[in-house]
């Protein structure tokens, strides 16, 4: 996946929407810019497949040494996929965050709110203000 | 929001892509790279910290041994030149003021005077403590010398090789909790052997114009040793695995020294201090919470504030917990009822809404085993 064709949301979290059999599915995912930002991941909770997710909400968590931070869907719709190893091969965030590094894959309920969120060049301006 | 003070570093940190934040009134680094690496590099090799911000309050005077002796919960009274002591300040209620160390010093030309090492956070409130406890008959003067100051501890097991030919004295002769007055790279300055990590190693006190000059020569010194320089975040996973208490976490006016397990810095014998008469009945009192350390089979870390739990009925808080990278798994210090503090005990911490197993471990969770 490359960054410019993702879709980001205020609080680092990606999303890759694609049509899968008709239905519109969104991979997600959480920035390299992130990444950096927390260094030193020890642990992180990922939702079972089945899970409700609302954009802005609460979908799992991931632990650094210094602090626990929430993950929050960037899109609206129901869990199809987990990249359940992830968790065990932390490092895989950091040495490729928008391939190996996904997350979930959410089936999307309409476009899931995906328009409402940012395109890279709007990230990028958040991330420079924010770094 | 007044501006943060900067130490005599904060040009070279920023220029060395540390993360600086807020640490009481300073802007301080937090982290260089990785916590993990700066936390390792000390465990097997050496580490070097900017400890600039903490205070450092210099007293003289004929009158110094006794204020010192009335305000701190062990004796200065008696501790010969070059003793190090680790100390409490309490209130006249017997609430821990700030935790401290303080120094009996010779000067170069044989006056003695005294050291107080206080933390940044309560440089400001103990500074104003001393005023209000000074009487007018005290025969002692004190100076806060923070600003003029560089402060610079170097710690891990390659620490005294690299400080040894940059320091006048016998870093390695010094015994543990001692410390003098030398030349560091041949400016005036004080070593002392003393820490907060948990490892062998020293602290330096240099002149605030030559601290980048010497912060720089213990670099090369060390490049050889595996030397890093380290952050806050890293300071902080060191101490809590060492089980050293810091204050607004397990020390706070709230908590008294007993309950702190510091005892070995509390002496009640045949000597008066502020608020002694408070603490001496709380020596063996079984109602009050104590410190314990938790180690958490999970993965997920405990932090402040989080509740601990027996039997589902919420017993005490957390008040610093990490991911312990020496041991690989979650630590944690807490205040429970005697009841619940054996080693041993199953206890559990409510996890964001999750009970997560924990158990009562000795303190500390890590002890070198390396001279």
């Amino acid at each position: 996946m490359k960054p410019e064709q993702l879709r980001y949301a205020e609080t680092h979290e990606w999303v890759a929407v694609s049509d899968e059999g008709g239905r519109k599915v969104g991979t997600v995912g959480i920035t390299a810019f992130a990444i950096e930002q927390l260094t030193d991941l020890v642990h992180m909770v990922l939702p079972k497949v089945g899970t409700k997710v609302e954009q802005g909400k609460e979908f799992g968590e991931v632990e650094s040494v210094k602090a626990v931070s929430s993950l929050y869907s960037p899109v609206n719709g129901e869990v199809i996929a987990v990249n359940s190893d992830l968790p065990n091969r932390l490092e895989t965030l950091g040495s490729d965050p928008y391939g190996e590094g996904w997350m979930i894959k959410v089936a999307l309920t309409g476009d899931g709110g995906a328009s409402k969120l940012m395109d890279l060049a709007a990230y990028q301006k958040q991330c420079a203000a924010e770094g | 929001m007044t501006a943060l003070l900067q130490t005599p570093l904060h040009a070279w940190h920023a220029a060395h892509g540390a993360r600086l934040v807020d640490f009481a009134g300073w802007h301080m680094p937090v982290q260089y790279k990785s916590i993990v690496e700066e936390h390792n590099a000390t465990r097997t090799a050496a580490g070097v910290f900017d400890v600039s911000h903490m205070g450092r309050i210099r007293f003289d005077g004929p009158g110094s041994t006794g204020f010192l002796d009335r305000l701190l919960t062990r004796k200065v009274v008696g501790m010969g030149p070059g003793k190090i002591r680790y100390s409490l300040v309490c209130n006249e209620a017997g609430g821990i003021l700030d935790d401290v160390l303080v120094y009996h010093l010779q000067e170069h030309g044989g006056g003695l005077y005294h050291l107080l090492v206080v933390n940044a956070s309560n440089r400001d409130k103990i500074l104003s403590w001393l005023k209000s406890q000074k009487k007018p008959t005290d025969e002692v003067n004190f100076t806060d010398r923070t600003i003029e100051t560089s402060m610079i501890a170097i710690q891990g097991p390659s620490a005294l090789r690299i400080m040894e030919p940059l320091v006048g004295a016998d870093v390695g002769g010094l015994a543990y909790y001692t410390g003098c007055e030398t030349t560091i790279c041949r400016h005036a300055g004080i070593v002392s052997r003393t820490g907060y990590t948990g490892e062998d190693g020293c602290e330096i006190i240099v002149p605030a114009s030559a601290a980048e000059e010497i912060w720089e020569r213990i670099f090369s010194s060390g490049k050889d040793h595996g030397v890093a320089a380290v952050g806050l975040g890293a300071r902080d996973t060191l101490r809590m695995e060492a089980a050293m208490p810091l204050y607004g976490h397990e020390l706070s006016e709230q908590i008294n020294p007993f309950q702190a397990g510091l005892a070995f810095a509390v002496n009640l014998d045949g000597r008066d201090f502020v608020g002694k008469s408070a603490i001496a009945p709380k020596k063996d009192d079984p109602s009050q919470r104590v410190r314990v350390g938790l180690a958490l089979s999970g993965k997920r870390a405990a932090r402040e504030h989080y509740a601990v739990l027996s039997g589902g009925n919420r017993i005490g808080e957390i008040t610093s917990g990490t991911f312990s990278p020496t041991l690989q798994q979650p630590i944690a210090m807490a205040y429970v009822p005697p009841a619940s503090a054996k080693v041993g005990t199953e206890l559990s911490v409510d996890i964001r809404g999750t009970a997560e197993p924990a158990k009562v471990v000795p303190l500390p969770f890590y002890k070198r085993n390396h001279l």
